[in-house]
């Protein structure tokens, strides 16, 4: 079997700087992600979208060149369009690619695995024609593909940065649906000092506003009871706005209300997650180094807790530090000298997040959505049947399974575990730590018997 | 002119052809999969094997799989592949009726 000093899942911000920091201390890194080129979705497809469209993607985006430049040295080996599905002791990860499934083991594994869109379950979004906002970047940013009549609905930086992004190619969004209300906005003042201290993001932050604003773009705030119409595709979304009631026609409805760690190959493999008030998602549990309650697994970038790309790349480096200090190839003096400047960093790019969580609080409609509102989209359950299993005494998100399959599907709970915990944690009085979420099991992704049978050294334990 | 698309292409790239539920379609070589048949107006990728309700793509990075085609015999996520010559794509579950394919 293959084998590294470390393995890195995800390349994106947080795995690609810390593959460069491990790898510039001596430590042999393999490095796996599921998309044909490095960057992850923030820099989905950078060096070959930077000097096509890096103008309309912006400074922030470019930036991801410098970290995809970072993988071209000795030491790194970076498996692009390996899908990791399953993770086993002494840390053996199981991949497919081109088509060939094999393993690779590290003493060290770092799951730099990203975020994922809050899932925004609405009346209607289902419908073809409804993605989310993240989905509207990568098909800018790796294909140069825009929705010509498009509504963003919801709340949230992200959303207004796909909004500007379209303005500046020629294609502005239709409206923004916005449900972030005044009252959020006065809320987060008492965090705008600490915010400060992150003053380009706001300087950043007002100048897309400026942009969708001077191209005319209709902002709809504090909007309510929102619902995608269409019959076989999107065709309108209405909304309540200053007690009226609203209804745009388009195409296209892009979606966000936020992003959550994407959880799925930590639970896996049992690292503790805890519930993030502040956040309202699930977190895996870490120490400041990124380390988990497991000796030798590590988490870093928005996977630990979102914080968004500058700080996931620092974040990797200190993770780096760390696990080339207990390889031995860094004595932990020399790791503390050079995690300093990092440290400090990081918490200078945290610092408009309280800001920013509670300006852009998640959407409460789409956190516990109405009775006939499709909550699990592969199996098609609805919140009414999660609340109908809590009345026949359903306490926890593994029970739903034996009352009508919600995250039994091919996405595995990906786009409905967080609202079906809400949703029973509601309906049953308990906290989402007590209600708990769904045990995740490998196969993370699909593999095929075919691949399986054709693993290049059959597991011994496995026939055990 | 692709005016049935309510996607607009910002660059134009050589292409090749594959067949979708049997319609020859040129989509551009080498580029994601699920966005180019976004582009050229495919609007409903496949219908759910529980209702038989029509899906697209939806989140474009692999996690929610409503994107699943049929490629050359085998139901994949759209938008996890490249556009290659010769590809035979089709609609999984066209009436709802099948279950899964996998």
């Amino acid at each position: 079997m293959q084998r590294s000093d470390l393995v890195i899942v995800g390349a994106g911000p947080a795995g690609m700087a810390a593959a460069a920091e491990a790898a510039a201390h001596g430590v042999t890194v393999t490095l796996l992600d599921e998309q044909p080129r490095a960057g992850g979705q923030i820099y989905r497809d950078v060096d070959r979208a930077a000097t096509k469209r890096g103008d309309i993607l912006g400074a922030d985006y470019r930036h991801g060149a410098t970290l995809t430049t970072g993988l071209s040295q000795p030491g790194i080996t970076h498996l692009a369009g390996a899908t990791v599905w399953a993770i086993g002791d002494g840390f053996e990860v199981s991949y497919t690619c081109g088509g060939r499934a094999s393993r690779i083991a590290g003493d060290r594994l770092l799951l730099a695995t990203g975020a994922l869109e809050r899932p925004m379950p609405l009346p209607g979004w289902t419908l073809p024609g409804v993605m989310t906002a993240g989905a509207g970047q990568i098909l800018l940013k790796q294909s140069g593909v825009l929705a010509r009549r498009a509504v963003l609905v919801g709340s949230g930086p992200l959303l207004y940065l796909i909004a500007a992004q379209m303005v500046r190619a020629g294609t502005p969004p239709l409206a923004l649906v916005e449900t972030q209300t005044r009252r959020d906005l006065l809320r987060a003042q008492r965090h705008l000092g600490r915010a400060l201290r992150g003053w380009p993001y706001l300087v950043k932050g007002l100048k897309m506003l400026a942009e969708i604003i001077r191209a005319g773009v209709p902002r709809y705030g504090g909007a309510t009871d929102i619902v995608i119409e269409g019959d076989e595709r999107a065709e309108a979304v209405s909304f309540n706005y200053k007690g009226r009631a609203r209804r745009i026609t388009c195409n296209t409805v892009l979606m966000h209300h936020g992003v959550v760690p994407n959880t799925q190959a930590a639970r896996s493999i049992d690292v503790p997650h805890r519930w993030d008030d502040q956040q309202q998602c699930f977190s895996p549990v870490v120490d400041g180094w990124g380390g988990t309650e497991i000796d030798g697994i590590f988490i870093a970038g928005d996977g630990a807790g979102i914080g968004g790309a500058k700080t996931a790349e620092v974040a990797g480096r200190i993770t780096a530090l760390e696990i080339a200090a207990e390889l031995g190839k860094l004595d932990r003096a020399r790791r503390d000298t050079l995690a300093a400047p990092l440290h400090r960093i990081r918490a200078r790019e945290g610092a408009i997040r309280p800001f920013l969580d509670t300006a852009y609080p998640p959407c409460q409609e789409a956190l516990t959505p109405s009775d006939s509102t499709i909550v699990c989209r592969c199996e098609e359950v609805t919140a009414g049947d999660i609340r109908g299993y809590a009345q026949l005494g359903c306490v926890g998100p593994n029970q739903t399974k034996a009352f009508g399959r919600p995250g039994m599907g091919p996405c595995q709970g990906r786009y409905c575990g967080l609202t079906v915990t809400a949703l029973l944690a509601e309906a049953n009085g308990q906290t989402p730590d007590e209600t708990g979420y769904y045990r995740i099991r490998p196969p993370l992704k699909p593999v095929t018997l075919g691949e399986l049978a054709a693993m290049d050294s059959p597991s011994q334990d496995a026939a055990e | 002119m692709k005016t049935a698309s309510p996607f607009l292409e910002l660059e134009e790239a050589p292409r090749v052809r594959v067949r979708f539920d049997g319609q020859p379609l040129d989509l551009p070589d080498g580029t994601n999969l699920a966005a180019a048949l976004l582009a050229v107006g495919v609007q409903v990728f496949r219908h759910t094997p529980v209702s038989g309700a029509p899906r697209a793509p939806f989140c474009m990075m692999g996690a929610c799989f409503d994107c699943l085609v049929e490629v050359d015999g085998v139901v994949r996520q759209a938008c996890m592949l490249e556009v290659a010559a010769g590809m035979k794509l089709s609609r999984p579950h066209q009436d709802g009726s099948e279950n899964a394919a996998q």
